[in-house]
């Protein structure tokens, strides 16, 4: 570190460059640099998803009612757990890093490897969950309508209040649709895959089961604070939702229509079928909520992603004698602050998209 | 390379012996933390969710300060900032929270003008 400084003339003037205020080496302040600034990257994309989140309060997916898979347990519905599993093993990563660093500084070979090797494996096991995480979403589990509005129209059991897969629903119609493929195009192109039912067979499906019913997107609002306003719009709005939903005091619920409604909700608007997520379509409701899980957790994946690739890196100059030869490890000071400051973000994505 | 480690958490309540239980004791502390996020989250207390501050649930203030609490113990204990000098941690931290804050609240007060114009619009969005 001093080979960079030179010290015969500036030492101790204030403006000679010899100065040191933060007292830290050249590649720390970088990396702090490189901190402050990805940090505001993630935090755009997170105030992002506030500003749609905002625009869409009423209707925006309850994040306990997406994420409800754990492995291995099929059909529990686990909210949470596996994602408080997955921060879990980050911020153990988080913690065999930092035990790293503190090896070095104590020029512990041995144990910087050893720390090192958990560090990249708690990460590996976090980019393996976050791809099984990636890999559940876009499969989906029950299956949906979307609306010419583009709104998703998704389906309950009367009775027991629980959801309804599209395969529980729809009737078999012999289809008249087939897969355009890329040979019957002029322009050789092909679509993408067909949903497993039409729209047809879920209609005859559903006017064939009374006991089915539609629930959309729209959050219950205080219907009694809505009635008690003098506002006639506010009044005309509380008289129809009373009149359309079942669960009409069930503040902050998603709303659910009555038989009647969901007859006529699905016969005049429903204009496809929706299996899973990509970024166009998504089950679970509006697409801008898929969009924004997949940037950003996709964002954080990728910076975890690289983040093992360096602790790889940095691992095999540890076990190789690098350091060692150097006298200091501040190389495995420095992977460390990135290694943490990826925590640190998942924290934040911890809590804005799943907990808030 | 000579370095000084400041051992002790909470202002001094809690001091640790080495760098080493410090780190475990810090994890102690974000386990926990994580622990009751997740439970409240599934609990959902209606005395938490039925009452507001600031046009905020409760339930949502206590996780956003849960996780700056969170946050404040990576970087301060995590990424060694307490045995920084003051002008490096100022130098990061006040940045940060200055330029998201100020990013976070036009953002949020747009995305709440533009639901509003949804909302009472003659338009219909939902067809």
């Amino acid at each position: 570190m001093d080979a960079t400084v030179t010290n015969t003339t500036s030492e101790g003037k204030t403006w000679g460059g010899g100065n040191k205020p933060l007292k830290a080496s050249y590649g720390k302040l970088m990396m702090w640099f490189f901190i402050v600034s990805d940090g505001l990257s993630f935090s755009g994309f997170l105030a992002a998803y506030g500003f749609s989140r905002f625009k869409f309060i009423d209707s925006w997916p309850i994040a306990d009612e997406v994420f409800t898979h754990f492995p291995f347990l099929h059909g529990v519905p686990a909210p949470m757990y596996y994602v408080a599993f997955m921060t879990f093993v980050l911020i153990m990563s988080s913690v065999t890093m930092v035990l790293a660093v503190d090896a070095g500084h104590h020029m512990k070979k041995n144990k910087v490897i050893i720390y090192m090797f958990l560090t990249i494996i708690g990460g590996a096991v976090f980019v393996g969950s976050q791809a099984w995480e990636w890999a559940t979403f876009i499969k989906g589990d029950y299956g949906a309508v979307e609306t010419k509005g583009g709104k998703i129209l998704q389906f309950l059991d009367a009775e027991t209040g629980k959801r309804v897969a599209l395969a529980d629903i729809a009737t078999t119609i012999p289809s008249v649709r087939e897969q355009h493929e890329r040979k019957n195009g002029i322009w050789y192109d092909s679509e993408g895959a067909l949903p497993t039912f039409s729209v047809e067979e879920i209609k005859a499906g559903f006017a064939a089961n009374p006991n089915l019913l539609i629930r959309v997107q729209d959050l219950v609002p205080d219907i009694e604070a809505l009635k008690a306003s003098e506002d006639p719009t506010k009044l005309a709005k509380a008289a129809s939702l009373e009149k359309t939903l079942v669960n009409v005091d069930g503040i902050g619920e998603k709303s659910i229509l009555n038989r009647e409604q969901s007859l006529l909700r699905l016969n005049r608007d429903a204009v496809g079928v929706v299996e899973g997520a990509n970024l166009k379509h998504n089950e679970y409701g509006t697409p801008l909520f898929a969009d924004f899980f997949f940037f950003i957790t996709g964002f954080h994946g990728f910076h975890v992603f690289s983040g093992v690739l360096i602790n790889i890196i940095i691992f095999f100059n540890v076990v190789l004698g690098t350091y060692e030869r150097r006298g200091h490890y501040e190389m495995v000071e420095k992977v460390g602050l990135y290694w943490h400051f990826v925590d640190l973000v998942w924290v934040f994505v911890f809590t804005f998209f799943y907990l808030v | 390379m000579a370095h000084e480690h400041k051992l002790e958490i909470f202002r001094g309540l809690l001091k640790f012996k080495s760098n080493v239980t410090k780190i475990w004791g810090v994890l102690i502390v974000l386990s926990i933390v994580t622990a009751i996020e997740v439970w409240l989250g599934i609990v959902k207390p209606e005395s938490l969710t039925e009452n507001t501050f600031i046009r905020m649930k409760l339930l949502n203030w206590i996780f956003i300060i849960l996780t700056i609490f969170k946050a404040y113990y990576i970087t301060w204990d995590f990424m060694h900032m307490r045995d920084e000098v003051k002008g490096l941690r100022r130098a990061v931290v006040w940045t940060g929270v200055f330029l998201i804050l100020y990013l976070v609240f036009i953002l949020l007060t747009e995305g709440d003008y533009i639901f509003n114009v949804y909302d009472t619009g003659f338009q219909s969005w939902d067809f």
